[in-house]
C-alpha cells in the first residue's frame, strides 16, 4: 500500500496553518477539528447527549455512516484505516454505545490501527452519579488505547483533536478515545487550531547510525538469514525498502499474519506466513538459521511457538518502532528503535550485494518439499478451494477476514502481493471483524473489489452491518465458507479433546444465508457442489450489490499444517486434512437439524 | 531485585490511575509508591519502588516511558542516591514504658508529636532498614497504628533529574 502512513506529517507540517478565532458551539468545533484532520467519513450511531453533535453533522460535508450496531462502527473505522492509511473515526453514544466500542478499540490496539473513537458523555456535572447512560469510558479503554481524554471544556475541544489524530497516526500507530460530556458540545467557544504541545511523547522515527552498522554487518557475516516481517513495515509504507534490502542480499522473507503481503508472495524469496499454521518452510528455516532480521514484528506466541527452542541459532536483530517491543519476549543482539522505512533504506545502503548461495538451495528444496496443500475433491466443495478460485477471479480485491478457519486459509491460499489488501484481526483474534472492515475498507478506496472470507460462525456476529451496506450501497461481498461448525476449535476438539465436540455444532439449519441477504436487500447465492464455486463468484463481482455467498463447504476440513500449542516450530504437522468419518459424523447432524427445521425438502 | 525509579509526569486528572493500570496490566510488582509536586507546578514526581529483575525493570521503564503523560523515567542507584521515608507510629506509653520508649526514640533520633495517657505518636524519618528497625524495637510495648510515607529518592550531587 503506498499509502501506508505516509501522511504521517512531520511536527512542523502538522502545525503549519494557524489563524484567527471562529465563534462556534463545542459541536461545531468537533465538526471542524475532523475537517481540518482530513476526515471525510466518519462511522456512527447516535444517542441522548450525542444530539448536539448528530445536529452538527446533519449541518456538516462529512459524510456519515450509520451503523446497526457499535461494534460494527469501530471494525469500520479500523478496516478503512488499514486500506486508506488514514486516521478512521467512529462515533458512539454514552454508556452502551461507548461500551459497544470496546471490542472493536481493543482490536484496533492490538493491531496498532490508526483510530480515534468519539464518544458520548453525560454532561459535566453529572459525572460520577451514575446518571443515565453514563459509564467511566475513559477508565475502561485505558488498558486498550494509546490514548484518552474526557473532555472538561469546549475550549479543549480543538487541542484534544488535533493531539489525538497526532498521537493516533504517528510511532506506532494506535486507538485514541475522546470522551465528550453533552454540555461541553453545546457551549460557545473561540475556534482556534493550536499547536500539538505533547512533552511526553517523541516517537523515535531515525535509526541510530552505529545500530544500523552493526546490523549490516551480521547481516553480511551470516549464511542461513531470515527476515521476519510484521505489521511494522505495513505501517511505515516499508515495503519496497524491504524488498530491496532481500532482493539486494538474497534473503528469504516470512511475515507475520500482520505482515502477510508485505513481501509479495510469488516471489522466490517469500517463505510465506511463519508460526502455528504457517508453512513448513518458513518454521523450518527460522529453526535453522544463524539470523533473524526482525522488522515491525512482537515475537506473538503464535510466532515463535515454544519460545525457548525459537530459532536456536540465530542471532537477532530487531527492527521496532516501538521501544518496549525490543526484548520484551526474546533476547536481542542488535535493537534498531525505529520507523521500518527509514531503517530499512539505511540498511539496505549499508550492505553489499550477496549472491544466492547454500542456504538458498536449501530453503528452495523445502519449498518444493513441502508447499501448502489439500485435498481436492469432485463432490465436496474444500474451503481452500474457494478462497484458490477467489485469488485468480479476483487477485487484486482487498480480502478481509473474519477469525480461525476462514482467516486461515485466506491467509494461506491467496497469493498476497499488498499488505493494505489483505485485512485480518491479528493479535486480538476477533469473530465479527472481517465484515464491517470489509464495509470501511471499501468506503475507503471504492474503486477495489472488497470480499470477506467467513466462517459460518464469525460471520453471524455482525451480519446486521448487511444492512449498513445495504442501504448506504456500499456493494461488498461476503463469502461464507459454511462448514456448520466453530471449525478451529472444532479442529482442536478433534485433534486434543478425543472428538468431544463440545458447543462448537452450528448446524446448517438457521440460518439460511441466501434468505438472510435477502431479507436485509442484499443477494444471496449458494454453491453447494464445486462445479458451482466459480460461476458463484463471478455472478457476486458483476453485482454491484452487497452479495452474500454461502458456499456449502467440507464440515471436517483442518487447517494444516500445524504448530501444537506450545511445541517447537519445528515439529509443525502435516495434518489429514479431512477426516471422512468425522466429515459423514457432521453431515447427518446437520442434515438432520435441517429436517427438524424446513422438513424433508431442506431450504 | 529491587529498583527504585523517578517518574516525572504531567500534573493531570488520571495520571495515576494510567501508572497504577499499568503495572496491575502487566503483572509488574510495586513496593512502594510515592507522589508529590515539583518546583514546577505543571509536573508531579513519583518514586515508585519495582520488585523484579534487570529485564523487568527494563519492561516497567519502557512501558511507563510510553505513556503520553509521562515525561521521563529514571532509574535510581541506591548507592549513588539518598533514599528517605516517613512514618508515624502511635505506641500503646504508660507511666512504666513511657521513659523507655522516649530513650528508643532518641537513639534513633525520632520525635514524640503527640502523647495521652495511654499512647505516643512518634515522627520517624530515615531508609526503609531504619523505619522496620524502630518499628521492631517499639513492638514490644504495643504499636497501635502505623503509616508511612513510602520511599522518596534524590541522585546525590549536583546532577538531578528534571522534566
Amino acid at each position: 500500500m503506498s499509502q501506508g502512513l505516509a501522511d504521517r506529517g512531520s511536527k512542523k507540517e502538522h502545525n503549519a496553518g494557524r489563524e484567527t478565532s471562529k465563534k462556534m458551539t463545542g459541536a461545531q468545533a468537533v465538526l471542524e477539528s475532523l475537517k481540518r484532520e482530513g476526515v471525510d467519513v466518519v462511522f456512527g450511531l447516535p444517542g441522548g447527549v450525542l444530539l448536539p453533535l448528530y445536529d452538527a453533522i446533519y449541518q456538516s460535508d462529512i459524510r456519515h455512516i450509520l451503523v446497526r450496531h457499535e461494534q460494527g462502527a469501530a471494525h469500520m473505522a479500523d478496516g478503512y484505516a488499514r486500506a486508506t492509511g488514514k486516521v478512521g473515526v467512529c462515533i458512539a453514544t454514552s454508556g452502551p454505545g461507548a461500551t459497544n466500542l470496546v471490542t472493536g478499540i481493543a482490536n484496533a490496539y492490538m493491531d496498532s490501527v490508526p483510530m480515534v473513537a468519539i464518544t458520548g458523555q453525560v454532561n459535566t456535572w453529572l459525572i460520577g452519579k451514575d446518571a443515565f447512560q453514563e459509564a467511566d469510558i475513559t477508565g475502561i479503554t485505558l488498558p486498550i488505547t494509546k490514548h484518552n481524554y474526557l473532555l472538561r471544556s469546549a475550549k479543549e475541544i480543538s487541542q484534544v483533536f488535533r493531539e489525538a489524530f497526532y498521537i493516533a497516526r504517528t510511532g506506532r500507530p494506535g486507538p485514541v478515545l475522546i470522551d465528550l460530556p453533552r454540555d461541553v458540545t453545546v457551549d460557545e467557544v473561540d475556534f482556534t487550531w493550536p499547536e500539538v504541545n505533547l512533552p511526553g511523547y517523541h516517537p523515535s522515527i531515525k535509526a541510530h547510525e552505529m545500530q544500523i552498522k552493526k546490523a549490516a554487518k551480521v547481516l553480511m557475516q551470516a549464511s542461513r538469514p531470515v527476515i521476519y516481517v510484521g505489521g511494522g513495515v505495513r505501517y511505515a509504507g516499508a515495503q519496497k525498502e524491504l524488498f530491496d534490502l532481500a532482493a539486494k542480499i538474497n534473503a528469504p522473507v516470512t511475515t507475520t499474519l500482520m505482515g502477510v503481503g508485505c513481501f509479495p508472495e510469488d516471489h522466490p524469496l517469500s517463505l510465506g506466513m511463519l508460526g502455528m499454521h504457517g508453512t513448513r518452510y518458513a518454521n523450518y528455516a527460522i529453526q535453522e538459521s544463524d539470523l533473524i532480521l526482525a522488522v515491525g514484528a512482537r515475537f506473538d506466541d503464535r510466532v515463535t511457538g515454544k519460545i525457548s527452542s525459537f530459532a536456536p541459532h540465530a542471532k537477532v536483530v530487531h527492527i521496532d518502532v516501538d521501544p518496549a517491543e525490543v526484548g520484551k519476549n526474546v533476547r536481542v543482539d542488535i535493537p534498531v528503535v525505529a520507523d521500518a522505512k527509514n531503517a530499512l533504506a539505511a540498511l539496505a545502503k549499508e550492505v553489499g550485494p550477496k549472491p544466492r548461495g547454500e542456504w538458498n538451495e536449501k530453503v528452495a528444496a523445502w519449498k518444493k518439499d513441502h508447499p501448502l496443500r489439500y485435498i481436492p475433491d469432485m463432490n465436496v466443495i474444500k474451503p481452500q478451494y474457494v478462497i484458490e478460485k477467489l485469488c485468480e477471479i479476483a487477485p487484486d480485491a482487498i480480502i478481509t477476514t473474519e477469525v480461525g478457519q476462514n482467516q486461515m486459509w485466506a491467509a494461506q491460499f491467496f497469493v498476497h502481493k499488498d499488505p493494505s489488501k489483505f485485512i485480518s484481526s491479528g493479535g486480538l483474534g476477533t469473530m465479527g471483524y472481517g465484515f464491517p472492515a470489509a464495509i470501511g475498507a471499501k468506503m475507503g478506496r471504492p474503486e477495489c473489489e472488497v470480499i470477506d472470507v467467513a466462517g459460518d460462525g464469525s460471520f453471524l456476529m455482525n451480519s446486521q452491518e448487511l444492512a449498513t451496506a445495504v442501504v448506504n450501497d456500499i456493494p461488498v461481498k461476503v463469502a461464507v465458507l459454511n462448514n456448520g461448525c466453530l471449525g478451529m476449535v472444532r479442529q482442536w476438539q478433534e485433534l486434543f479433546f478425543e472428538k468431544r465436540y463440545s458447543a462448537t455444532i452450528l448446524g446448517r439449519a438457521s440460518p439460511d444465508f441466501v434468505k438472510l441477504a435477502e431479507a436485509y436487500g442484499a443477494v444471496g447465492l449458494r454453491a453447494t457442489k464445486p462445479s458451482e464455486v466459480e460461476e458463484v463468484i463471478r455472478t457476486a463481482l458483476a453485482t454491484d450489490r452487497p452479495v452474500v455467498m454461502d458456499f456449502i463447504v467440507s464440515p471436517a476440513e483442518k487447517v494444516s499444517p500445524m504448530v501444537p500449542a506450545g511445541a517447537t516450530l519445528s515439529e509443525i504437522l502435516e495434518l489429514e486434512w479431512c477426516d471422512e468419518a468425522q466429515a459423514c459424523h457432521l453431515e447427518k447432524i446437520y442434515a438432520e437439524g435441517r429436517r427438524e427445521v424446513y422438513g424433508e425438502e431442506g431450504y | 531485585m529491587k529498583h527504585t525509579i523517578a517518574v516525572i509526569v504531567e500534573n493531570k486528572s488520571g495520571v495515576l490511575t494510567r501508572i497504577a493500570g499499568l503495572f496491575s496490566r502487566r503483572s509488574f510488582n510495586i513496593d512502594s509508591l510515592s507522589v508529590g509536586a515539583t518546583d514546577n507546578p505543571d509536573y508531579s514526581r513519583m518514586t515508585i519502588s519495582v520488585q523484579g529483575d534487570r529485564d523487568v525493570l527494563e519492561q516497567v521503564i519502557k512501558q511507563l516511558s510510553k505513556l503520553i503523560n509521562v515525561i521521563r523515567v529514571s532509574e535510581l542507584d541506591p548507592s549513588e542516591s539518598v533514599e528517605r521515608e516517613l512514618a508515624l507510629i502511635k505506641v500503646s506509653a504508660d507511666k512504666q514504658t513511657r521513659s523507655e520508649i522516649m530513650q528508643i526514640v532518641n537513639i534513633f533520633r525520632a520525635k514524640i508529636i503527640d502523647v495521652s495517657h495511654r499512647s505516643m505518636i512518634i515522627e520517624v524519618t530515615g531508609d526503609e532498614e531504619k523505619i522496620d528497625a524502630i518499628t521492631g524495637m517499639l513492638r514490644q510495648f504495643g504499636v497501635k497504628e502505623l503509616v508511612r510515607t513510602g520511599k522518596i529518592s534524590m541522585i546525590r550531587g549536583a546532577r538531578s533529574i528534571k522534566a
